[in-house]
């Protein structure tokens, strides 16, 4: 039993911090250019992030199901019941949010910080990263929220995962499929380690959000 | 000198001149056919009332805001108000405003900063020398957050100036200060302008901080310089009566 929760807690962490990196990779730069950037469009692109934040996971789920299925435009690929399809369900959940709370945090300190730094010599990739950097606290939340949401979510993992056993059985599945059988004490041990592994993560982030980078 | 020259006389020793400036924002004229120069070690006062266009005009000379028409010189180099081109100009000239941001870094690393952009060398030196002069090497771990306006602006001064910029735009540089800050700013200003041989253009609407320490001075009013002299001639015997108005704390139309 314990290589059990051991296999299915490091499972959880590696989907939920590759979903939150990988859509992070994309949606920092997305928020910090449009929080930096003024286009048209741009509170059509808000209002549709922010909607998105309220994704149902199911629905996520759903729709990489009908991409990776055999009939799917990606059946070829033969992803569905991996981790892999796992990572991508929760990528389209923590991708949104990411962005958005980017943008806005960005978008807060973008003219002051901006300004002083082109006028300290900056060029404008050194630019966007002062911005980034003086943005970090909100940015690095902004992270946190997205793998807060990825770890707990269990609706989009268990539709494409399927819960195998050894395989795409992460925290969330097994504290269903346990609470079901009725095995409420094992559902409960689980619960806690997932509250842990948040927390974990959580404090690592923290550490880079007060320490930020040089610049 | 150069031919199509207007107004502004041109020596060698110009630092930076700006011709025939034009800027609006949303239908209002803010700057029109302005021409302006300033050289080295000359401290250029612009005044003029609220209004007149003086911020506007050190942000296009800081390459910060492209004027519609006009152009920007800097050392004999057009200004192209494009991103990076303007790089090697801007990296030697520098903006001091009047409420300067403090990055989210200690003091220390606020004032290494602009060395740190240009890969500069000797970043320790550099930056004792500069904190010491407007007194600040004591609280150099602080936070830049945690400064009062008068400690902030004297960081921003010392940041401003670490690079050694041949340029420096200050505007209304003491604004809101206690008498001793201001002092300790005047007398960096003042020490800064010599011993780099600098150009200082200081925008105020402080009658008595231009006459104090500018050499120059320049009444901007409805976005045009009415008059520009030596200071003593403009605040004793101005030419243009709106300069004399203005000058004795008068309204001017």
């Amino acid at each position: 039993m314990a290589s059990d929760i051991l296999h299915v807690t490091l499972l959880s962490i590696f989907v939920s911090v590759s979903a939150t990196f990988l859509a992070s990779l994309m949606a920092v730069p997305l928020g910090t250019i449009m929080g930096l950037r003024k286009f048209r469009g741009k509170e059509v692109i808000r209002t549709v992030t922010y909607t998105l934040y309220g994704f149902p996971p199911v629905v996520a789920g759903l729709i990489i199901y009908l991409m990776l299925s055999r009939q799917g435009p990606l059946g070829s690929l033969n992803l569905l019941f991996t981790p892999t399809a796992m990572i991508l369900a929760q990528m389209v959940l923590v991708f949104p949010i990411v962005t958005g709370l980017t943008m806005s945090s960005i978008s807060e300190v973008a003219k002051d910080a901006k300004e002083t730094a082109i006028t300290l010599g900056a060029d404008r990739w050194q630019t966007a990263k002062t911005v980034l950097n003086e943005a970090r606290v909100g940015v690095i939340s902004a992270i946190m929220v997205g793998f807060g949401r990825a770890i707990a979510e269990v609706g989009a993992v268990i539709i494409v995962g399927g819960n195998i056993k050894w395989h795409t059985r992460v925290l969330t599945t097994a504290i269903v499929l346990e609470t079901r059988r009725g095995n409420f004490e094992y559902a409960l041990i689980l619960g806690t380690i997932l509250l842990a592994v948040a927390l974990l993560v959580f404090f690592v982030l923290k550490w880079y959000q007060d320490k930020g980078v040089r610049t | 000198m150069v031919s199509g020259q207007r107004g502004e006389n041109m020596s060698k020793d110009t630092a930076m001149r700006a011709e025939s400036i034009y800027k609006s924002f949303g239908g209002d004229q803010v700057l029109k056919d302005l021409s302006i120069s300033v050289s080295h070690s000359e401290l250029l006062a612009i005044i003029g009332p609220s209004g007149a266009g003086k911020t506007t005009l050190l942000k296009i000379l800081n390459g910060l805001i492209e004027p519609e028409k006009g152009e920007i010189y800097f050392m004999n180099e057009r200004l192209e108000f494009e991103n990076d081109s303007d790089l090697k100009a801007r990296r030697r000239m520098a903006l001091l405003s009047q409420k300067p941001y403090p990055l989210m870094k200690s003091v220390w690393d606020n004032v290494a900063y602009p060395l740190r952009l240009r890969d500069e060398d000797e970043v320790e030196e550099k930056v004792s020398d500069a904190l010491e002069h407007v007194s600040l090497l004591e609280i150099s771990d602080r936070k830049a957050s945690t400064l009062s306006s008068g400690e902030l602006q004297r960081m921003a001064f010392a940041r401003a100036t670490v690079f050694e910029p041949d340029v420096l735009l200050l505007d209304e540089f003491t604004a809101h200060l206690d008498p001793y800050n201001i002092s300790v700013l005047e007398n960096a200003v003042d020490w800064y302008l010599k011993e780099k041989n600098a150009a200082v253009i200081m925008v105020t609407h402080n009658l008595f901080q231009a006459e104090r320490i500018s050499s120059t001075t320049a009444f901007l009013f409805n976005g045009e310089i009415v008059e520009k002299d030596r200071t003593i001639k403009i605040f004793d015997e101005p030419e243009d009566e709106r300069t004399q108005a203005f000058v004795n704390g008068e309204m001017v139309f």
